[in-house]
């Protein structure tokens, strides 16, 4: 029996191919549906780019991709700054041990305490504060979830740098911002742009806490397909749909060439 | 004030987590014991009202009555959760076996594969399988064009659409804990294993499995918290008749609804996950595996 048999489990090659299929069937039926010419959504009449121009001249879903960008694009640079000051500050020695683990438990609590709380907690938060900062309200609630996932990848590239590096930079005199700027911040960067693109994938993805924390004309496009489909199917949410279908692929995508870049 | 820069530093994100992570729960506990006020929102004044909820239901006069509405919805989305997390075990391990035996080089297209749906928007992922599913979709209109049936079967709106909306959204979040563990798993053990004879199924469960445990308590933890608590899936799939806990509590927290009981289902949940994720962290190092 050759080496490589022994790892081989009857029928798991089989199960593989129909989960990928599982998984992949309805995106592509998505992205299809969209390309039809016709009203009817699930009957195919031919090749059309119609829905993606009436998509693009509804006012509802223009200002709800203008808000998802705009949120995703600000909670991303703050959440990501806030993450990296917290990943040096983790990794160093200057913080006391008590703070440090209280740190790494608000960084895994936003992960393990189920969305639909934290989204019902910060709206009723927000309305007991009466703050009605409109796009404001939805930029609070997005940056505290961004900060863990722009964290995970900064704290992993951290552990790989050598001490050597940066006391190298301090004996020849450079000062702490210096050393920081000129040594870790560049060996830092793919950690930092793969943290920044997580937590822009994640603002952008967001449903549940928007839904909650939006104020009327807040809102984002997910949230906006999702009050379209509740009024009825039509073909255009199906071309807005792959739209942002493609933003989350190509996100994706690039992150991993970021990744593939730092291991070689 | 004399802090360390390290400290200075970590201000930032403490402030934000502290405001606007932490203190919300903790007003959302204090909520959970205060009065509601018909108008929507809380009456100031300490009340168990929300957690009598649970079992009784107030009648026009006032007088309690036992309604175990909510406790079924309660059972029944932990029963679903458990259901769809322990589908995605049995579809994930053997998907996540086959990506960790390819050559290297295939097994990076395979974590692709896995990995786009991980971060593909779940509303639209979700919404796919309404074009599917419904009396016009893809599976009816097949199935009558195919002439296997004459009238459309009813798929959306049921509990299987539910079920099957839950295992589709969190099974990468499945595959990928498993495929971590047993990529990293010594493969020379499976060797030496049916070298000495042992069957297959006697490798996987004496020698693989064992190796696999955190990748699934991880899996598990990663899976289970999400659905128990999910809203999509009921709400687009289930069509409002088959509500989650999710749903329940958002249900609550719209207008002129009842928030100290909503406060209290987030309190009873929150209290659950947390039970739960010490009850595997002792048996397993699952949980480093999902926080690092």
């Amino acid at each position: 029996m050759s080496v490589s048999a022994n790892k081989n489990m009857p029928g798991f090659g089989l199960i593989t191919w129909m989960g990928i299929a599982f998984l992949y069937v309805p995106i592509i039926a998505v992205v299809v549906f969209s390309f039809n010419a016709g009203r009817l959504i699930t009957v195919w009449e031919g090749f059309s780019l119609d829905w993606y121009a009436k998509a693009f001249q509804n006012p509802d879903l223009q200002r709800a991709a203008l808000n998802s960008m705009i949120v995703a694009v600000t909670a991303t640079a703050i959440g990501t700054v806030v993450a990296l000051a917290a990943a040096l500050a983790l990794h160093g020695s200057g913080v006391p041990r008590p703070l440090k683990n209280t740190s790494y438990a608000l960084m895994a609590l936003p992960l393990l305490v189920p969305e639909i709380v934290i989204a019902v907690t910060t709206m009723a938060f927000l309305s007991a504060l009466n703050l009605r900062l409109g796009l404001g309200n939805v930029l609070i609630a997005h940056i505290v979830f961004c900060i863990p996932f722009a964290y995970a990848p900064i704290r992993a590239r951290i552990a790989t740098i050598p001490k050597s590096m940066t006391e190298a930079a301090k004996d020849l005199y450079a000062d702490d911002w210096q050393t920081f700027r000129h040594v870790t911040l560049p060996l830092l960067a793919p950690g930092i742009f793969s943290g920044a693109l997580l937590a822009f994938i994640t603002s952008l993805d967001d449903f549940i806490i928007t839904l909650m924390v939006a104020p009327p004309g807040a809102t984002t496009l997910p949230v906006e397909i999702y009050n379209k489909v509740k009024r009825g199917i039509t073909p255009e949410i199906n071309a807005a749909a792959s739209m942002l279908l493609a933003v989350s692929i190509f996100i994706v995508l690039l992150s991993y060439v970021i990744n593939r870049k730092k291991a070689d | 004030m004399g802090l360390s820069r390290g400290t200075t530093l970590l201000l930032p994100f403490l402030a934000i987590m502290v405001v606007f992570f932490v203190l919300p729960l903790c007003i959302a506990v204090g909520y959970s014991f205060m009065a509601p006020d018909p108008m929507g929102g809380i009456k100031h004044e300490f009340s168990l009202a929300g957690y009598q909820r649970f079992l009784y239901s107030p009648d026009l006069q006032g007088n309690l009555h036992i309604d175990t509405r909510y406790l079924e919805i309660i059972f029944k989305s932990t029963v679903l959760a458990i259901f769809a997390t322990g589908l995605c075990v049995l579809i994930g391990f053997p998907m996540a076996w086959f990506m960790a035996t390819r050559p290297e080089k295939q097994r990076d297209f395979w974590m692709i594969l896995v990995t786009i749906p991980f971060w593909t928007n779940l509303l639209i992922r979700t919404y796919a399988w309404i074009l599917i599913l419904r009396d016009t979709g893809l599976v009816n209109s097949m199935l009558q064009e195919a002439g296997l049936i004459d009238e459309p079967i009813k798929l959306l709106y049921t509990p299987f659409a539910v079920g099957l909306g839950l295992v589709y959204s969190y099974l990468p979040f499945m595959i990928l804990p498993i495929y971590s563990s047993l990529e990293r798993m010594d493969w020379r053990q499976v060797e030496a294993a049916r070298d000495l004879y042992a069957t297959r199924l006697q490798t996987l469960r004496h020698v693989v499995l064992p190796a696999c445990i955190p990748g699934i308590l991880g899996g598990v933890v990663l899976v289970f918290i999400p659905t128990v608590g999910s809203f999509l899936a009921a709400d687009m799939l289930g069509g409002g008749k088959q509500m989650m806990l999710g749903n329940l509590i958002e249900n609550q927290f719209g207008m002129g609804r009842n928030w100290p009981f909503g406060a209290a289902i987030s309190v009873i949940l929150i209290a659950g996950v947390m039970i739960g994720l010490m009850v595997i962290a002792r048996r397993g190092q699952g949980l480093k595996e999902v926080v690092g």
